[in-house]
């Protein structure tokens, strides 16, 4: 009886956290959308959690054309693009040589990949900004790209993890078959390290949509602006008009969670593979 | 089609062709400008002049002395505080959401929107929701609580908790979500062998949940405390790294790229790195080993 109870209380225990969890996510995200569909009016007079009178669907065309929030998909769009692909082939083609191949300075690549991962992107922008302005990329998309590129050391322990699990039997099948060592790599490594692709992809592409940093450093133009910078300037000359500054952020958060919405059971499996190394 | 390279030559060929790129870009973009940083912290250049005056141990002897500089610290404390609280909130989350739970995947879907989002939206969410006026202090109002409603940015003694809350906010999916994945990853007769030996819910989860959890938690205290450590985005957005709200990064980044004093900022950079080195290992000393690393 007494079991039956404490199970029951259990039970309404755990909902009624789960459940306040739930609040505590959606109520700065009601607050947002609201108060992006305020007019200047609706924002004077109502509370910040009252529903607006007359939605004003006038703030996201502001927002969008006030932010350059399309230049500003597009330039993301791009850098993505080309480092997640970038990240790909260089990440499997590392994998590749250190996780088959025995060779001199074999060790000596792996310590400096450990090494590497022990250094805080951050702290080094200090030095970076001088390599990037003397190879005389500074503000340009390029900049982002190989920053990406040079700088995601993790990928490659990502790849490591998941090459290992390829049996070696399907590399010497193929070497008796005389196949050469770029067709092994092209027809059974690659095509099978997909997985661990699908968890850099999105890994990759979660950071860069977030990174406000690097852009804001060496992508000073505001025609190169990607959706981080180009929010965090449209705050500047909007700084009071809030509704705005809420329109031009849910137009930003939309992709991700787009992507979020049909992707998700990859994203959970991406962020578990690329925290949880064996 | 008898022409083969011998796989000797092949394998030499296809080792530095692999190579050769991925290395030049993590020695430019990673290892050479971290030999860099060492060098530049010991000279006072001003990130433009073709001089590098040799200050020898000045700029560390710096950090150390001036209570701007080091003692902001005190301000990424608050964000390991809410790191803390923020393991334990996503481990309790992670933990209800393993047992037997209705619409299960749709709490954990919309629990996890927070790690979604972009990360300039989600600070200026804040920044809207903590203003005087804001939609925080309505509701405190609303409900009664209205001596607890504060300034949240302008009063020094509450922005540093405020800023660490939206850190806790925007990050305890992704810890939630490691943990979970670990909690499912135990296996099934280790409970069935629990319950046959008539152990409590709570001995369950304390004598067989938690221990096998052991690693992953120290996985999530070590990105806990190096991100802690590390913490930049959310005062840099919302307060433009002002003083109040400090840390030690927001004060190194403008060292160096506000003050040009590239040295002073070259050696904070090596005292953090340092410092998360230390943390590390120093905890992985105390937690014992594991293999997990992050």
């Amino acid at each position: 009886m007494t079991g039956k109870m404490t199970k029951f209380t259990g039970s309404i225990a755990k909902y009624m956290v789960l459940t306040i969890g739930v609040v505590v996510v959606i109520f700065p995200l009601y607050i947002a959308v609201v108060n992006s569909l305020k007019s200047n009016a609706d924002m004077n007079r109502l509370s910040p959690l009252q529903l607006p009178l007359h939605p004003d669907w006038q703030n996201y065309v502001t927002a969008w054309t006030g932010g350059a929030l399309g230049s500003a998909f597009v330039n993301t769009f791009i850098i993505i693009v080309l480092a997640v692909i970038g990240n790909i082939f260089f990440g499997t083609m590392v994998a590749y040589v250190l996780g088959r191949f025995n060779f001199p300075l074999k060790k000596v690549i792996m310590g400096a990949y450990l090494v590497a991962m022990f250094i805080p992107t951050m702290t080094v922008q200090v030095a970076i900004f001088g390599i990037i302005k003397n190879i005389g990329l500074f503000d340009t998309r390029y900049a982002m790209v190989l920053l990406y590129l040079g700088t995601n050391v993790v990928q490659i322990y990502i790849y490591m993890q998941f090459i290992k699990r390829i049996p070696i039997s399907l590399d010497e099948s193929a070497m008796l078959d005389g196949a050469s060592y770029f067709r092994i790599y092209r027809s059974i490594i690659f095509p099978l390290l997909a997985p661990a692709s699908a968890t850099v992809a999105i890994l990759q592409t979660i950071a860069i949509y977030n990174d406000l940093y690097s852009p804001y450093l060496y992508m000073p133009s505001t025609n190169l602006g990607v959706v981080s910078t180009a929010l965090l300037r449209f705050q500047g000359p909007y700084s009071a008009q809030w509704n705005l500054i809420m329109a031009a952020s849910v137009i930003i958060a939309i992709p991700l969670l787009l992507i979020y919405l049909f992707l998700q059971r990859y994203i959970f499996a991406g962020i578990v593979n690329g925290a949880v190394r064996e | 089609m008898n022409f083969h390279v011998s796989y000797k030559a092949q394998r030499r060929l296809l080792i530095i062709g692999f190579l050769i790129i991925p290395l030049v870009l993590l020695v430019t973009f990673s290892l050479y400008p971290a030999i860099k940083l060492i060098l530049y912290s010991f000279t006072s250049w001003n990130g433009l002049s073709t001089s590098y005056p040799w200050v020898g141990l000045h700029n560390y002897m710096e950090i150390f002395k001036n209570p701007a500089l080091f003692g902001v610290f005190l301000h990424n404390l608050s964000y390991f505080v809410g790191g803390l609280v923020q393991n334990v909130i996503a481990l309790g989350l992670a933990l209800l959401l393993s047992k037997k739970v209705k619409v299960r995947n749709g709490f954990r879907s919309v629990l996890f929107i927070p790690y979604m989002l972009n990360a300039v939206a989600v600070v200026y969410i804040f920044q809207f929701m903590y203003q005087d006026n804001g939609a925080l202090n309505t509701i405190l109002r609303a409900v009664g609580l209205g001596g607890l409603a504060a300034d949240w940015i302008g009063n020094n003694h509450v922005i540093n908790w405020a800023l660490a809350f939206v850190s806790l906010w925007e990050y305890f999916p992704f810890n939630m979500v490691i943990y979970l994945a670990a909690i499912q990853s135990i296996p099934e007769d280790m409970y069935e062998a629990a319950l046959l030996d008539g152990a409590s819910g709570w001995q369950t989860l304390w004598y067989v949940t938690l221990p096998n959890l052991r690693a992953i938690i120290q996985v999530n205290l070590l990105l806990t405390v190096s991100g802690a450590l590390e913490a930049f985005n959310i005062p840099f957005i919302m307060t433009n790294s002002a003083p109040a709200a400090a840390t030690f990064l927001t004060q190194t980044m403008n060292v160096a790229f506000v003050f040009n004093n590239y040295g002073l900022a070259s050696a904070m950079a090596i005292v953090l790195l340092v410092i998360v080195v230390l943390v590390i290992s120093i905890q992985r000393k105390i937690v014992g080993g594991g293999d997990d690393v992050v």
